[in-house]
């Protein structure tokens, strides 16, 4: 079962890569679609076994590199981990394979989007899937290349190109720590594969490294070397430049991969590595600064930008904050659990501004929108959910979420936990501000845009607007359904208990009915054409309805984050703090819920009621406006840093090093050298029989000669 | 005189001898009406030799009074040969009434080239050797002049026919110099002198020295090759691919059997003589080849520095090199008829053509020919999976065992040279402006079967290497087992 789940895809993207031709646009997209669906049903399946039933294991494939004590095998580790991120990545993948095949439906290469789009899945499911390190880099740098080439899809047009080589070159620097970081730990623990190095982590804390004479803590410079790779591929402050700019790609490849997927694979790999991190405090230190930074930088960001893919770029930057200052507290289950909810509402919110800019006929800049929301009320009802979501109001996914991070890292009670709430506290703020500038500019207001777009404005098509229902369904509920698996009600008694217990299933109980008739009416309101869609997603909503059904039941039982995780996140007790976000005060709990409130209440006055208002704010605080609207100034500070210095050096290497010294003695010059060897060679064929007989006696005499010589040197000698 | 009669393991060349006069008898009273027959009578008594050889005893046996020994060894390059023979024939058939010298004696000379060679292959005594190789020889000078109306065939056979006989003069004097230095022609007294021997006298090592530079000429080593692509080019194409193709085997097969019997105990210094002719064959073979415009003589200088390879093998002088030579000839020989089948294909109106920058857009104009074609010239280059690329593994492995660094890195250096030359053909054939197409051959079955069962060995060895590698070094353990 769990090679359908992982090779499925595999298979699919073969099959359309290398018969695209022949099986046309359509079989490709539907070997595609059909091989992804079929790999998410069989990730719900097994998320059920793993996650419910408790059977993690580990399944061996094949031998891979057996080179002295360097042994490495091709193993999948379906432990809860690792299913939580194979359902994730699998529904969101079929979500958007199914959309795409709408919103492509004018592009060329359709096969060959569909197949990468297929790669991506595969190289993504062998990253969570990884038994070893090697094989966990193995897809980290396959879904690098599937993102290269899904960024550059539109390889005609320059930024787009720029935009992919950008993505992938800061992402190698990411890479290169993450590649010195199992190095290290190959070094430390004499092993790659996670099982060896998890048995002996605690024996392993007092390890040194020596460098440049001093001692270094060798789990923390391992920890920090890997946190450097999930910098580079999450996006955090430093590293973040090439997301922004990946938005280049598809809309589709944003949503899949550079929102609810690739990007949180640095938040899998801290969390995977969590044995790790629980004993090397400095790093986890360092992983909350930095994620709180992030989030709260890139939200400021996100409130100047005006292209609506990048508003939220900047905001899945910022989310992807929170989760690495959840992970730096130690609250892995609350990360993980935050991920899985971003990455429904994300993509919704994604695929949501695809099929706005579908029906703005490509137009991306929301100056150019507004007053749109009659003409497409569809997508404009599924944003709202999606901003709700992200805006962290209750009873969304996004509540649950962020409100236990927040937590977290205010129960940490350590000053970095501190920071991290406030930051955390007033990029919420900001997140329901933006959010809702996006939808107010986007949807209300006059029409900004030509005459000819807005009459041209009509609503995608079902089989993008069905996708967009299961994520839908995913941001409304996944934070209530999963809060109690996820980071669970506190273990010991006490009156906090009873009340978190009952407060979730009230809370999710309404929801979950809620949900049918909800259903039903988009069944009905987007005429008949939604009946006509595929059996497959029709299949996959019952599923996902079961899967609400079934979980009422697991809940009920009182299913406990402990046992839910199992082996494959560790906490040391000390460090438990999801346990002890149950027990903060009230007002650390609706703090969130109050400044989202506030911030959609703000918005709402400075551009809807009076839209002068944020021009106004821009010119008052003009040092600080331009800061955020320029990014920080990051890409130019790189520009001038970095890439010109790099760009000097690179023309310098080539021009005197590969083009001077090693093209010209090496590859032109022995060229050249074969060339005149060759004349010479063929001057002595003069074709006159005297010669070639005289060339035959010397060569003899000469041999003859040599053997005299040598004797004569042997008879003296 | 003869006290062990036994004329058994003889029979093939028995065989052949008769059905060789019997048929130029036939020749004579038919005259040339009688060609088409005489070719199809001499494929089949080689395809019978080639039976009665499969059908004997091949244990390892001498007779006629020490004069001819059979043993695997020689069972197995005998069937090279007559395998290289056939081949040949097969290619020369239609070329014969194309070039206007369809004349009866074509095949009967190859007949009777192929009975000097099996003896070759047989002598255990330097009189039966001599006369083997004379045999052949003088067949192969009349081949090589059989377009006698031709001033470049007619060259192409005074040539190799002068230089010839002063290598076999060569040839004779160090046999006569091995002779007066240890009293016997006999191979397995020789061996057994040599190892008595304390020191080895000066005139028996110079003896050697001429003996294999008389060998060298007729494997066309470096620096005894000069002769080669002028030869080669002049020849009629057919015989040039029966030069190229199967003279070679049994040249090595004989220098094998001297070296490894007879001269086991001198490995010192023939190592030395066949280390040097192997560097310079590899280097000329490679570079040479470069400057050529005609294919012949482009296939002169491949089997020039094919040679060399096979010499490495040779120079490890172990069982296992030996053996890889043996796996060497064979997948050359299959390779070398495969690109002769092309090269005897390209004809425009009515005439033979050779130069390369003929097959221009071959891929276009005949694509199944120009794909054939690409899997031989990777195969010649050495490029896995193709069979070319295992009878280097297998030399160059033999010769990494015996710590032959430097020949086996300059064999991997010159075959990278060598490469640029045959992927030159692949890019003329695909990438560069369609020429004029051949002209369509009609009935050139018996050449369209040797190219496609050659590109088939060539293309299917990988998928079961060992049975081949497994008779090669079967074959060349013979000649150690049984040594004095």
């Amino acid at each position: 079962m769990e090679i359908l789940a992982v090779f499925s895809p595999l298979f699919a993207f073969m099959v359309a890569g290398i018969f695209g031709k022949s099986i046309g646009d359509r079989g490709c997209q539907f070997v595609t679609c059909a091989g992804v669906i079929l790999a998410a049903l069989t990730s719900i399946l097994l998320f059920f076994d793993v996650g419910f039933g408790g059977h993690a294991y580990a399944k061996e494939i094949a031998p891979w590199i057996i080179s002295g004590d360097f042994n490495v095998s091709w193993a999948l580790r379906i432990d809860q981990l690792a299913v939580v991120m194979m359902c994730v990545i699998n529904i969101v993948s079929a979500c958007v394979h199914v959309y795409s095949v709408g919103y492509m439906s004018h592009d060329e290469a359709k096969g060959r989007f569909m197949a990468y789009l297929s790669l991506f899945t595969f190289a993504m499911l062998m990253l969570v899937t990884a038994d070893n390190l090697l094989q966990l880099f193995f897809g980290w740098e396959g879904v690098g290349l599937a993102s290269y080439l899904l960024i550059g899809f539109w390889n005609h047009k320059f930024s787009a190109n720029a935009a992919a080589q950008k993505a992938f070159v800061v992402n190698r620097v990411g890479d290169f720590g993450l590649a010195l970081g199992i190095m290290a730990i190959f070094v430390v623990f004499g092993s790659i594969s996670f099982d060896t190095i998890f048995e002996q982590v605690a024996d392993k804390t007092e390890v040194t490294f020596t460098f440049f004479g001093h001692h270094v803590h060798a789990l923390t410079v391992i920890c920090l070397l890997l946190f450097m790779g999930a910098v580079g591929k999450s996006a955090q402050l430093g590293l973040h430049t090439w997301l922004p700019d990946a938005m280049e790609g598809p809309t589709p490849v944003s949503a899949l991969i550079h929102a609810a997927t690739m990007v949180t694979a640095g938040v899998f790999l801290v969390a995977r590595m969590s044995p790790l991190f629980e004993f090397a405090p400095t790093a986890l230190m360092v992983v909350t600064l930095f994620g709180a930074t992030t989030a709260f930088v890139a939200a400021t960001i996100g409130l100047t930008q005006f292209d609506i893919k990048r508003v939220i770029a900047y905001s899945t930057m910022s989310q992807l904050g929170y989760m690495f200052f959840a992970l730096g507290v130690s609250a892995y289950g609350a990360a993980m659990f935050h991920l899985v909810t971003h990455a429904f509402f994300k993509a919704l919110l994604f695929l949501g501004a695809g099929s706005v800019i579908h029906a703005m006929s490509d137009e991306q800049d929301m100056r150019k929108m507004g007053g749109i929301w009659r003409k497409i009320p569809f997508t404009y009802g599924l944003m709202w959910i999606g901003s709700l979501a992200l805006a962290g109001i209750p009873p969304l996914a996004g509540f649950y979420s962020k409100d236990i991070v927040l937590e977290a890292a205010w129960a940490d009670h350590s000053w970095f936990g501190n920071y991290a709430y406030w930051m955390g506290i007033a990029a919420a703020f900001m997140t329901a501000f933006y959010s809702w500038r996006l939808l107010i500019m986007t949807f209300h207001g006059k029409p900004r845009a030509d005459h000819h777009t807005m009459e041209h404005v009509h609503e995608s098509p079902p089989i993008m607007l069905a996708p967009l229902l299961v994520l839908a369904a995913g941001a409304l509920l996944a934070g209530a359904v999963f809060y109690q698996p996820f980071v669970g009600s506190p273990k010991a008694g006490g009156s906090a208990h009873g009340e978190a217990v009952t407060e979730t299933a009230h809370a999710e109980k309404p929801v979950a009915h809620a949900e049918k008739p909800q259903d039903k009416a988009h069944n009905q309101t987007p005429a008949t054409k939604i009946k006509a869609l595929s059996a497959d997603i029709s299949a996959e909503m019952t599923e996902a309805l079961e899967t609400v059904k079934e979980m009422d039941a697991e809940i009920a039982q009182g299913t406990d984050r402990h046992i839910f995780w199992g082996k494959s996140l560790k906490i040391l007790p000390e460090n438990d703090t999801v346990e002890a976000a149950h027990h903060v005060p009230k007002w650390v709990k609706f703090l969130p819920l109050v400044v989202g409130t506030l911030g959609i209440a703000l918005a709402y006055l400075a551009y809807l009621l009076s839209p002068g208002v944020p021009g106004r704010i821009a010119r008052m605080f003009k040092p600080l406006h331009i800061l955020f609207f320029n990014k920080w100034f990051f890409d130019e500070l790189y520009g001038q840093l970095i890439v010109r210095n790099a760009r000097t050096l690179g023309k310098a290497f080539w021009s005197i090093g590969d083009q001077g010294i090693i093209d010209r003695f090496g590859p032109n010059g022995s060229a050249t050298t074969a060339g005149k060897i060759a004349k010479a060679l063929s001057r002595f064929q003069s074709g006159l029989v005297y010669q070639y007989a005289f060339v035959m006696m010397i060569v003899a005499i000469a041999m003859v000669s040599w053997f005299f010589f040598k004797s004569g040197l042997r008879d003296l000698g | 005189m003869i006290s062990d009669f036994n004329l058994v393991p003889l029979l093939p060349e028995i065989f052949m001898a008769l059905t060789g006069m019997g048929l130029l008898i036939v020749g004579v009273s038919q005259g040339n009406r009688a060609t088409p027959v005489i070719c199809a009578a001499a494929g089949a008594a080689l395809s019978i030799a080639a039976l009665v050889l499969l059908s004997l005893g091949w244990d390892a046996q001498t007779v006629m009074n020490g004069m001819f020994r059979f043993d695997e060894f020689a069972g197995f390059m005998k069937l090279l040969v007559l395998i290289g023979l056939i081949a040949s024939l097969a290619l020369s058939s239609r070329y014969l009434t194309q070039e206007d010298m369809a004349r009866f004696e074509y095949p009967i000379l190859i007949i009777f080239a192929g009975i000097g060679m099996m003896m070759m292959i047989s002598a255990n005594n330097f009189l039966t050797l001599y006369m083997g190789l004379e045999l052949q020889s003088l067949s192969l000078y009349v081949l090589a002049a059989f377009q006698r109306y031709s001033v470049r065939s007619a060259e192409a056979g005074i040539k190799y026919f002068i230089l010839g006989a002063l290598s076999s003069g060569m040839l004779l004097f160090g046999i006569s110099l091995i002779y007066g230095f240890s009293g016997t022609l006999d191979f397995t007294v020789l061996g057994k002198t040599i190892i008595g021997l304390e020191q080895i006298p000066i005139g028996l090592t110079i003896g050697l020295v001429f003996l294999l530079a008389g060998i060298a000429f007729k494997i066309s080593a470096a620096p005894f090759h000069m002769w080669t692509p002028d030869v080669y080019h002049g020849a009629p194409t057919s015989v040039t691919a029966l030069f190229a193709i199967v003279p070679k085997v049994a040249a090595f097969a004989l220098l094998m059997r001297l070296l490894f019997q007879p001269f086991a105990d001198m490995q010192e210094d023939w190592f030395q003589i066949i280390y040097f002719l192997s560097v310079f064959s590899m280097v000329i073979g490679a570079f040479a080849a470069i400057a050529q415009e005609n294919l012949k003589r482009l296939m002169a200088y491949s089997s020039i520095g094919n040679m060399g390879y096979a010499l490495i093998g040779i120079a490890a002088g172990t069982a296992q090199g030996a053996g890889a030579v043996v796996l060497y000839l064979m997948i050359y020989i299959v390779m070398t008829a495969g690109v002769f089948a092309v090269i005897l294909h390209m004809r425009r109106q009515g005439l033979a053509v050779a130069k390369i920058d003929n097959l221009a857009g071959l891929s276009k104009t005949e694509p199944a020919l120009a794909y054939g074609m690409l899997i031989l010239m990777f195969s010649m280059s050495g490029i896995p999976p193709a069979a070319g690329f295992f009878g280097k593994l297998a030399i160059f492995n033999a010769a990494m065992n015996e710590g032959l660094y430097v020949l086996a890195v300059l064999g991997v250096v010159t075959s990278v040279v060598a490469a640029f030359y045959y992927l030159r053909i692949v890019k003329v054939m695909f990438f560069d402006e369609p020429a004029d197409s051949f002209d369509k051959n009609e009935g050139s079955f018996a050449r369209r079967v040797v190219l496609i069962v050659s590109v088939l060995f060539v293309i299917g060895f990988i998928i079961k290497p060992s049975i081949l590698y497994e008779c090669a070094m079967h074959a060349a353990s013979a000649l150690f087992t049984v040594a004095g």
